[in-house]
């Protein structure tokens, strides 16, 4: 028995020690090394603090902001832990709505999410993914379409010429990798920090 | 569908093809015991190893050995996971101060990861500390991934060998994969990963205060070592709850196609690793030809049916495909073909939320997984699910032209064929069993988040995921519950071990066969026919199986869509 036992035994302990500790360690030791703001979490800083990440979505409600997608992120009932409570973008808890395609719920916020947009931007088509929550819901995109489609409601609230903001919303894009993987997009967090400049200037 | 969406699709099948030969052929030489590149660095480990444990690597194991020694490992390294989770509060590196795992979801969550299925009923960032992931969870994503390869090599032995008493050293096999194959290519990518943006520190979560005021706790941790295993090994169990749908799991469209690229390339090279040993890598072509057939009609459907959209938002004026529950850089294209690739092998990460997917586009991801995840399939996984479909299609060919059948030079015999049937049984058994069980108790009902055919659609998409050990989910159903704790669990277990000992039985009596010389009645198993042989048999017995229920669920859904029509809960 014994001698069947001792290479399980041993070699699961040796190799948890190489694949659970060694392996994660060293690998923290060389990324600090070689990329510390990438392992770090890619962290913007502003005066001094931390503004949040530029790979992380964050809450834009105002009107003079671009708004990231819906997120549909919980957070424990601060009454009832056993319970949740929406907490759009939560970086701490990430998730999706989980919501099927014949939902009720799905349908009926969308459909709510849809008329707020098209009365703010009247005869626009209204993109997709601004009426749809990401899977992470921390997304921190938004296709070229749903940033431009905000334009006139911030040109209004910033008292800024559309054109200009239309300009900053064309430096932002990002294009797909090597011309074909993934789908362009604008980095929202970015956005708004150089809408903050310009808005200063 | 776009022509650029097709394109990456393309793109991802020449990469994953033109990687076959290469990394089938290292780990050919790895697994029979040569000299490689990276001898003069790992030989010295290896050996101390073994001295340590006591091991001959000369010493060879019967199919039963090989199986009570992978049991055995197995049993101990399920212990040692369970206890860190109970304990992750007494240990160190627990900045975030995660409180003990409760007692049946660390059973859970234990079965999950040494089955290789890592169903996340844990939420990654809000339940596990630092050292579970790590200690606990990263260590299980290797050894189950090289148990899966160990399997796989000791059915192929089975195939190449004649008049042989012995399939291999589990112990070896073990070894092997993990330090020659999975550690250094593991190295790499986690470096390509953190480059990519994906966080790994051991520091604490991030406090920002964010341009409007408010705080974000931001969770990072060691990520990037564990999504580079988590991909490599088919495991897929997210250092985050929503997986590689998280920014820091797959920060940009290169690191998800490298995610995609990964989960497929060991599986896909272990064809050619078994051409190579048993003398003809036409063998293995025919494999991956199979699987590729099967593959590519997946994701045609899915990609079609997401990006088509769903017909009750398409209602209201929007277009653009199905972007609920997506990421906006991975687009429809990269999220259906992510949802194919993860269900096709058993990996069981997501980028885009299945439970979201339009009714035929959660469909696929489903049958997948009912076939068996033969498609390229698990790390070794897939390999031995498909030889096992293999001895039913030449079985069944065999009766047709009434003739014993044989496959390279072994007579299938009632054996081989009894076992196979049964390894191909106890996944129907398990999937739909409980979930029948699940819709007739109340602690089952409770689960689903959604109602109407969707609901159903979750609980048999988790039993079919936790039987599979897949691990990826419909992730509204509420499954972190006694009930859902426990049966999903066994649901693994059985659908992992009832799979893997009949296939090693397999491997022992064909060892034991003397080869048989071809003759002008043996049916060529490198041909189209073979293939299309072998994808029927695949279809029928592997997937009449499962119509009816599809029937009820996904089927439903998708025409009640198409009416318009939705469910509410709680009505």
């Amino acid at each position: 028995m014994l001698t069947e036992l001792r290479p399980a035994l041993v070699l699961l302990v040796a190799l948890t020690a190489i694949t659970g500790l060694a392996y994660p360690l060293a690998m923290t030791g060389i990324a600090g090394w070689v990329f510390p703001a990438e392992a770090a979490g890619s962290l913007i800083e502003r005066d001094g603090r931390i503004v949040g990440s530029r790979l992380i979505g964050q809450s834009f409600t105002g009107a003079g902001d671009f708004h990231g997608r819906p997120s549909a992120t919980t957070a424990p009932d601060p009454s009832d832990s056993a319970k949740t409570v929406p907490a759009p973008d939560n970086a701490a808890n990430s998730g999706g709505s989980n919501l099927g395609p014949t939902s009720a719920a799905l349908a009926e916020r969308v459909k709510g999410d849809l008329d707020a947009l098209r009365a703010e931007n009247p005869g626009q088509p209204v993109p997709v993914d601004l009426v749809t929550t990401s899977g992470s819901g921390l997304d921190p995109d938004i296709s070229p379409e749903a940033a431009l489609f905000q334009v006139p409601r911030i040109a209004r609230a910033r008292n800024l010429p559309e054109d200009r903001i239309r300009a900053l919303v064309s430096a932002h894009i990002e294009g797909r990798t090597l011309g074909l993987l993934g789908e362009p997009r604008v980095n929202v967090l970015a956005l708004n920090l150089a809408l903050g400049d310009l808005a200063r200037k | 569908m776009t022509l650029n969406g097709w394109i990456q699709i393309a793109l991802f099948c020449a990469v994953v093809l033109a990687l076959v030969k290469p990394l089938g052929g290292y780990m050919t030489r790895v697994f029979s015991g040569d000299r490689t590149i990276l001898s003069p660095v790992l030989g010295p480990v290896e050996r101390g190893l073994y001295r340590a444990a006591g091991i001959d690597a000369r010493h060879e194991q019967s199919w039963l050995g090989y199986g009570l020694a992978m049991l055995g490992f197995h049993a101990l390294g399920f212990l040692i996971l369970y206890a860190i989770l109970r304990l992750q509060d007494w240990l160190p590196l627990n900045p975030a101060g995660q409180a003990a795992v409760a007692p049946d979801l660390a059973f859970n969550t234990a079965a999950s990861f040494v089955t290789n299925t890592n169903w996340q009923n844990y939420g990654g960032e809000s339940t596990l500390s630092y050292l579970a992931q790590m200690l606990g969870l990263t260590h299980q994503n290797f050894l189950s991934a090289a148990t899966g390869i160990a399997l796989a090599l000791a059915l192929i032995r089975g195939f190449s060998r004649a008049s042989a008493r012995t399939v291999g050293s589990f112990w070896v096999d073990l070894t092997r994969c993990t330090l020659y194959v999975l550690l250094p290519l593991c190295i790499v990518y986690t470096l390509f990963l953190v480059a990519q943006g994906v966080p790994q520190t051991l520091g604490p979560y991030v406090d920002a205060t964010t341009l409007e005021g408010a705080r974000q706790t931001i969770a990072v941790g060691p990520v990037a070592s564990q999504v580079a295993i988590k991909m490599l090994g088919t495991n897929g169990g997210g250092f985050f709850n929503a997986n590689a749908a998280h920014p820091f799991e797959n920060p940009t469209a290169l690191s998800n196609f490298v995610q995609i690229v990964s989960i497929f390339a060991l599986g896909a090279a272990l064809t050619n690793v078994f051409g190579r040993m048993v003398g003809d890598e036409r063998q293995g072509w025919a494999i991956l030809a199979a699987m590729g057939i099967l593959f590519l009609a997946g994701v045609a459907v899915t990609y079609g049916s997401e990006a088509a959209g769903s017909p009750v938002l398409n209602g209201f004026g929007l277009a653009g495909g199905n972007l609920e529950g997506k990421e906006v850089r991975f687009g429809i294209v990269a999220s259906a073909l992510f949802a194919v690739v993860t269900t096709a092998a058993s990996c069981g990460a997501v980028n885009a939320m299945h439970d979201s997917f339009t009714a035929l586009g959660g469909l696929i991801p489903m049958i997948n997984m009912q076939l068996g995840e033969i498609i390229v399939g698990g790390v070794g996984a897939g390999l031995y699910g498909m030889l096992v479909f293999v001895i039913v299609a030449i079985f069944v060919a065999g009766l047709m032209v009434g003739r014993t059948p044989e496959y390279l030079g072994k007579k299938i015999e009632a054996r081989e064929v009894k076992m196979a049937m049964l390894a191909i049984l106890c996944l129907p058994l398990m999937m739909l069993g409980f979930t029948a069980l699940a819709t007739i108790l109340a602690a089952g009902l409770a689960g689903p988040a959604n109602a109407g055919p969707h609901g159903f659609s979750e609980i048999l998409y988790a039993f079919t995921s936790a039987a599979a050990n897949n691990g990826s989910a419909f992730g509204g159903l509420s499954g972190n519950t006694l009930f859902y704790n426990t049966t999903l669990a066994f649901g693994m277990l059985v659908g992992r071990f009832f799979v893997i000992i009949p296939a090693l039985a397999i491997a022992g009596s064909l060892a034991a066969k003397r080869t048989v010389p071809a003759s002008a009645g043996t049916l060529p198993t490198h041909g189209g026919l073979f293939v299309g042989m072998l994808v029927g048999v695949i279809l029928i017995v592997g997937g009449l199986t499962f119509f009816p229920a599809l029937a009820l669920g996904p089927v439903v859904e998708h025409l009640a869509g198409a009416a318009g029509q939705t469910f509410a809960t709680g009505g």
